[in-house]
């Protein structure tokens, strides 16, 4: 494998991934918002939530084209850039993509242009039923990429069958109802509904401290208020933490933000500072928290959290068991009958993934010495100070935003969102949420690595058989068409906020007759 | 678990379901992109370009999923040819792709500011939008008739040993026109059951009866040259429907003239390429009686029956290998495992119907032609 190509390939994804995630979470959980504000109008009758409503569905429609069209691509890089990988999984993979266009694409997709241009066409509560479809459909595409992601941390339900060269599903219920998969989604859509609220909080306060629309304002303060409360609070506590003992690289991925380089006695302590260092497996200047981790990560005061070195060790041991994994299914290639072989592949097969660590540093795993099989086995650790850093700063702004919604709750009941020195910050924090959910998601992907499949398919053999100039047209044309596209799209919303919120007006009658007669039906 | 349907059956099921959704892409977005390739021609002011968008303007991100939905069900049922296509047409991949993303922001910022320059630049941003995929999956699909120049390795792993340029030979730039031709009828024939009389629907009818004969004469020509031409492939020894999904298991040879076996074989095959001659006439003679639905009938007939004639003259055939026939992917050799084929299948019986009938539904909710005064008056149009 050509590592550039592998390099290229994971810069571009990652590229096309964050920025499609900048449209996503505002989706998830402005569609929500706009349910909540259109059954205030439903309820009440009153037109200023109408209005409410229309306006920020307006501000929801400019974002969410952009989070389709650039969803588009997610959908067929793996086939383009990660050819290997989707022959390989595509069994179990392949799937939940699927379902997430059958089910979660075509609802949202079909009913936003009647949210849209339906409010004439159709009552009060119909209208309010398609809203709510269209949010149910984004917030169902969530749960679906979350489950073929899910699978990727934890790969449950699948085996390898030497006969094809790949995984293949043996129990789609496990997959379906991954746990990783579960506390991801809950986490993911949390952090999608701070978001929204945090950016209705902000849009809002910058009307009120204009003087501008404050009876609209601050009513949309008050529901983004109340939302955002109840989302900082899940994203939290329902973190996907709950996942990380199941699987020796969440094992890895869970020693790797505490910077934990040997296991400890049960319960660990939680470290809030640290300089992680690479070289010499320690972390200097630590500071903790007794017990904490041990507490939170096995829900339990004996569970004990493993550490780096031993991790390591451990994937060493795998990896020798890998290879004899790996010399079966080199003799089941030659003959497809023999048992003995057939035999051997079954007590190892757990391991072949380990095997495949190898082929970085030999081209065929069954001469790898010694020496060798600990650079392998080392390979298994992720960036420790990218991962430690990455989650304190997440983790943070995390409990930042319960504080700053509780905060809000505050000034709506006390003094009417009137303090400007609150809604100077509720602008301020704008980008903020954005921050927390691109580190979440950096957080998730590079620690998972070296793999693409835990234990199963190493990142760097699921390339695409491509060259390192395709990659860079296309990283390049990426990378221009999406720059230009966040030009468009920040000025969009800008106007659009300036302009803010329109009065609704039946329409008018166009007397005398325009243009052409119309048309007596066929 | 007991599987019903055994491993052949599913193959078939799931064949026919790859071809059902690609028509149902070509059916619906191609209205989508025959609209948009339309762009800079079919309205001379502003307000006339308006009507084109507007009728297009509610149903484009529901059409849209067709294709992302192909991509899924592609990579669920069909993983090696998910694999080996998009990352062997990397580049026309990614054409076809910008394009897209152009397509949907062109529509929602079009409209945005008045300035005639700034909404002059986002028609053609749609044109390329609509003609640039069109052209391209035409040109694909011709290159997967003649075979993609890849090869697998013991590990399964796909090499490509093409380039861009090299999937413009003179077929696939045929094939790759007759799919412009067809959208472009298709597109026309849309509109003209979504807009009120006048000027843009004249033009409309004008340019669908254009393209209508121009699908039929590039579809003959196709099917003279492949039936003709050195393309063709073939599957040697006992062949096992039922077998495990490795192309290196059966015997491929490249065998030109072969495309036309299955006609042969199963007469009633011929059904296919009968539709895709008689639909564009049928579209003609609908223009010339001012029968919008019998256009647009035509061109929907036109269009099953083009894309069912390349299915199943290929059949079993999928992606044919041009250096490596033994790469070749087949409908015996490239699918999911028998499993997956079966609970997708059941995933696929719930939801689809459910697709169609809300789909329907939003269509019935703003069904109507799109008059001048809409344009006009409607502040929710773009």
């Amino acid at each position: 494998m050509d590592m550039a190509v592998v390099e290229l390939s994971r810069l571009q994804f990652a590229l096309t991934a964050m920025y499609h995630f900048l449209f996503v979470p505002l989706t998830l959980g402005l569609s929500f918002l706009l349910v909540i504000m259109e059954s205030i109008y439903v309820m009440t009758g009153r037109e200023i939530w109408r209005t409410i409503t229309c306006f920020w569905g307006k501000l929801f429609g400019i974002n969410f084209v952009l989070g389709v069209a650039t969803g588009i691509t997610m959908e067929f890089e793996f086939g383009t850039n990660w050819a290997y990988y989707s022959h390989y999984v595509g069994d179990i993979f392949g799937a939940p993509l699927a379902i997430e266009g059958l089910m979660a694409f075509f609802l949202e997709a079909t009913f936003v242009g009647l949210m849209f241009f339906g409010w004439d066409k159709l009552s009060k509560i119909a209208h309010l039923a398609v809203t709510f479809l269209v949010a149910l459909g984004s917030n169902l595409s969530a749960l679906w990429i979350l489950i073929a992601n899910g699978w990727m941390q934890n790969p449950v339900g699948a085996r390898f069958n030497p006969e094809t060269m790949r995984m293949e599903v043996t129990d789609f219920y496990s997959v379906l109802f991954n746990p990783v998969a579960q506390a991801k989604f809950v986490h993911t859509v949390s952090a999608g509904y701070v978001a929204a609220s945090v950016f209705v909080m902000g849009v809002s306060a910058y009307y009120l401290l204009k003087g501008k629309w404050t009876n609209v304002a601050r009513r949309s303060m008050m529901a983004a208020s109340a939302f955002g409360l109840a989302s900082s609070l899940s994203v939290v506590v329902l973190g996907d933490e709950s996942g990380y003992a199941l699987t020796d690289n969440q094992r890895m991925k869970l020693a790797a933000i505490e910077a934990m380089w040997h296991t400890e006695e049960a319960p660990a302590g939680l470290s809030l500072f640290g300089i992680p260092d690479m070289e010499a497996h320690e972390t200097h200047w630590e500071v903790k928290v007794p017990y904490v981790l041990g507490l939170i990560s096995t829900r339990s005061l004996t569970g004990e959290v493993t550490g780096i070195n031993e991790l390591v060790l451990k994937a060493d041991e795998r990896i020798r068991s890998g290879i004899v994994a790996y010399d079966a299914v080199e003799k089941l290639k030659v003959n497809r009958t023999d048992m003995a072989a057939r035999e051997q592949f079954e007590r190892h097969k757990a391991d072949l993934g380990y095997a495949m660590l190898l082929k970085r540093h030999v081209a065929d795993p069954r001469a790898a010495t010694d020496q060798q099989i600990m650079l392998a086995a080392k390979d298994t650790i992720p960036n420790v100070p990218l991962m430690f850093w990455l989650f304190r700063i997440m983790a943070g702004l995390g409990f930042f935003f319960i504080g700053f919604f509780a905060l809000a709750f505050y000034c709506a009941s006390a003094c009417q969102f009137s303090k400007r020195w609150f809604l100077k910050i509720a602008v301020a924090i704008m980008p903020l949420p954005w921050i927390a959910i691109e580190f979440g998601w950096m957080l998730a992907e590079i620690g998972r690595q070296p793999w693409a499949v835990e234990g199963v398919l190493p990142t760097f053999l699921a390339a695409s058989s491509l060259t390192v100039s395709q990659i860079w047209t296309t990283i390049i044309g990426f990378t221009l068409l999406y720059g230009a596209l966040a030009v468009i799209e920040v000025r969009l919303m800008i106007a659009t906020i300036r302009k803010g919120p329109v009065e609704h007006h039946e329409p008018e009658e166009v007397r005398g007759q325009a243009g052409y007669a119309p048309l007596p039906a066929e | 678990m007991e599987i019903p349907l055994d491993y052949e059956t599913l193959r078939v099921i799931w064949w026919g379901l790859m071809g059902t959704l690609l028509i149902g892409f070509a059916l619906t977005d191609g209205y989508d992109l025959g609209v948009a390739s339309l762009m800079p021609f079919i309205g001379k002011t502003d307000e006339e370009r308006r009507m084109a968008i507007n009728a297009i303007a509610p149903h484009w991100e529901g059409h849209q999923v067709w294709f992302i939905l192909g991509g899924g069900a592609i990579f669920a049922a069909w993983p090696f040819v998910y694999a080996v296509s998009f990352s062997g047409f990397y580049l026309a991949m990614f054409l076809v792709l910008s394009a897209l993303i152009l397509r949907p922001v062109a529509f929602k910022y079009r409209s945005k500011r008045p300035d005639p320059a700034w909404r002059s630049r986002w028609d053609w941003a749609l044109f390329t939008g609509g003609f640039v995929p069109a052209l391209v999956f035409g040109v694909a699909v011709g290159n997967v008739l003649q075979g993609a120049p890849f090869r697998l390795d013991s590990d399964l792993r796909s090499f490509y040993e093409g380039s861009l340029i090299g999937l413009f030979s003179p077929f696939a730039m045929m094939t790759g026109l007759l799919s412009v031709a067809m959208v472009v009828m298709h597109g026309a024939g849309f509109l003209s059951v979504k807009i009120e009389r006048g000027a843009v629907l004249d033009r409309a009818r004008r340019i669908g009866s254009v393209a209508a004969v121009a699908s039929l004469v590039l579809f003959a020509a196709g099917g003279l040259w492949v039936a003709n031409g050195v393309m063709g492939f073939r599957l040697e020894g006992v062949v096992d429907p039922n077998g495990p999904s490795n192309p290196l298991f059966v015997k491929t040879v490249a065998a030109p003239g072969a495309w036309m076996d299955n006609y042969g074989r199963h007469p009633w095959m011929l059904i296919a390429p009968i539709l895709g001659l008689a639909g564009p006439v049928i579209a003609l003679l609908g223009i010339r009686r001012h029968s919008h639905v019998l256009n647009l009938a035509g061109s929907s007939l036109a269009t099953v029956g083009i894309i069912a004639t390349v299915g199943l003259s290929m059949f079993p055939f999928i992606l044919p290998s041009s250096i490596d026939p033994q790469s070749s992917l087949t409908a015996w050799n490239a699918s999911s495992s028998h499993l997956t084929l079966w609970i997708m299948l059941i995933v696929t019986l719930i939801f689809l119907p459910l697709v169609l009938a809300y789909t329907a539904w939003v269509m019935k909710v703003l069904f109507g032609r799109i008059s001048l005064r809409d344009v006009r008056t409607n502040p929710d149009f773009y």
